[in-house]
């Protein structure tokens, strides 16, 4: 087959693990919330209440999708799939395994932050055309938020690019294999001096995906829905579907980058090998749990508590961190 | 890829950034006119990717269209006092009039004058890595690339000066 077919069926392997993991998520997301708040969840249609993210696609499908008089028809229409372009883009340089991957790109770390750099755009578009206060305010908060933590999130992982020597995806995840005293996995988790790197990187990448203890952009209680407030039927599905792929995202990321991507050291290396696309999801997904358990535990905090946090702390902690632990890893190596 | 395909995307991008540039002086809404700009920066990514110089068209992405791009749409939308501010009427004003035809002029000239001096740049066989990139920018180029940084840096204190701070 040619490089192109090839080419094409990885761009449509990457949209349908985008589309079936937003199924699996959405389903997820309710049944973690409602098992935080004391409640059972989705209970009645399929088994525990499985078939109901299905049934939910199919209603969004065949609803009227409205367009409001005074929208900016052109960026209105536009603005979903702008939204939802980078977050597919932002597949590409995931491993999945050492072989399951869809480019093996140099600057891979580089290349998922720049595809995460251009979804504030899309909200933005979303929140100016949508031609409503709520939803412009959203935008807003949207893009100065997300440029805000851009910065830290991209120094904040920087140490570990010194450490490997390499901003390939691949060898950061190749560089965490095997153990220390035969017990604990070699994983940049276990080392003290990527602890305030992570710290940064939780913060910084919750923001980013516009989770709730920051998802000030579309804060029911005070801006309606935010960007989305105009938006109905499948193009309202598309918004919510990049929103729960970005959050698969960063938590992928994390994986690759803290807990050893797809190894698992306890194992022979020829299962690893085998189960890692498996080995790789499960921590993604565990990485998920965490994101939602955050997010039913902690209330929204405030706009210019984040924007505060975002310019005044965690920019200047990760600037000193890499001069930091650049020191340590030349003296060390 | 071969060299049809190549031709085909080369001809969809400088047509995307030629005709973005056009629709962004053409439009008369400033909102609009800042969208075509992002598609203008991203074409021109699209172009060095297709010279096969990932780096620098990552870091277009991510400086121009990812900050650039949405700081002159923060700053357009925060200014607009009402939405329909928007619209400008079509000015032209002689003295831009002057400018664009010297500009043009002076275009017109050196490409006439040194086009002939000029030879079409030769791709080397083996395009060169990120981190053979990383290490001229870090040995050879190592005294420009510190300027270039001091120089953002005086402008970053310079602009926080600027803007007044809490204690002045």
């Amino acid at each position: 087959m040619s490089t192109l077919g090839i080419s094409a069926l990885k761009v449509l392997a990457a949209l349908g693990l985008m589309l079936g993991n937003g199924v699996v998520m959405i389903y997820m997301l309710r049944k973690v919330l409602g098992h935080l708040h004391i409640r059972l969840g989705p209970i009645h249609v399929g088994w525990k209440g499985t078939l109901q993210t299905v049934m939910d696609v199919l209603k969004l499908l065949t609803k009227e999708d409205v367009t409001p008089r005074a929208v900016d028809r052109w960026l209105f229409r536009l603005a979903p799939a702008v939204v939802f372009v980078p977050s597919l883009m932002a597949y590409a340089a995931l491993p999945f395994s050492d072989t399951w991957r869809i480019t093996n790109l140099d600057s891979g770390l580089l290349y998922t932050f720049t595809a995460l750099s251009l979804i504030p755009i899309g909200i933005l578009m979303a929140g100016w055309a949508s031609a409503n206060k709520w939803s412009l305010l959203g935008g807003m908060r949207a893009a100065a938020q997300q440029i805000a933590y851009e910065v830290p999130l991209l120094l904040s992982v920087l140490p570990i690019v010194m450490l490997v020597g390499s901003a390939n995806l691949g060898t950061i995840v190749e560089a965490q294999q095997g153990t220390f005293l035969a017990v604990l996995p070699r994983w940049f988790i276990v080392n003290p001096l990527f602890w305030p790197t992570f710290l940064i990187f939780v913060v910084a990448s919750l923001v980013e995906s516009n989770q709730t203890p920051f998802d000030m952009s579309e804060a029911e209680s005070e801006i309606v829905a935010g960007f989305a407030t105009e938006y109905s039927a499948m193009k309202f599905g598309l918004l919510f579907l990049s929103e729960f792929s970005n959050q698969f995202i960063v938590s992928a990321l994390g994986v690759t980058l803290f807990f050893g991507g797809w190894t698992l050291p306890w194992l022979p290396a020829s299962v690893v090998s085998a189960l890692g696309p498996v080995i790789f999801l499960i921590k993604t997904y565990l990485g998920i749990f965490v994101m939602m358990w955050i997010r039913g535990t902690f209330p929204r905090v405030r706009i210019d508590q984040v924007m505060q946090l975002g310019w005044q702390r965690l920019i200047p902690i990760s600037l000193v961190w890499i001069v930091f632990s650049g020191i340590v890893i030349k003296v060390w190596s | 890829m071969s060299s049809t395909v190549d031709g085909i995307v080369f001809l969809a991008l400088a047509f995307a950034t030629i005709g973005g540039a056009v629709m962004m002086l053409a439009t008369r809404n400033v909102v609009h006119a800042a969208f075509w700009l992002l598609e203008v920066m991203l074409a021109t990514a699209g172009l060095y990717m297709l010279l096969s110089a990932e780096f620098l068209a990552l870091v277009q992405v991510l400086v121009y269209a990812g900050s650039v791009a949405v700081l002159i749409l923060f700053t357009i939308m925060l200014t607009l006092r009402r939405r329909e501010d928007a619209i400008r009427d079509f000015e032209p004003g002689w003295g831009a009039g002057i400018l664009a035809v010297l500009f043009g002029g002076a275009l017109l000239f050196a490409v006439e004058r040194f086009s002939a001096q000029m030879r079409p740049g030769v791709m080397p066989e083996v395009v060169p890595d990120v981190a053979a990139f990383g290490e001229k920018l870090f040995t050879s180029w190592a005294v420009p690339f510190e300027i270039a940084s001091l120089v953002l840096l005086v402008a970053l204190v310079g602009a926080v000066w600027w803007s007044g701070g809490d204690g002045q």
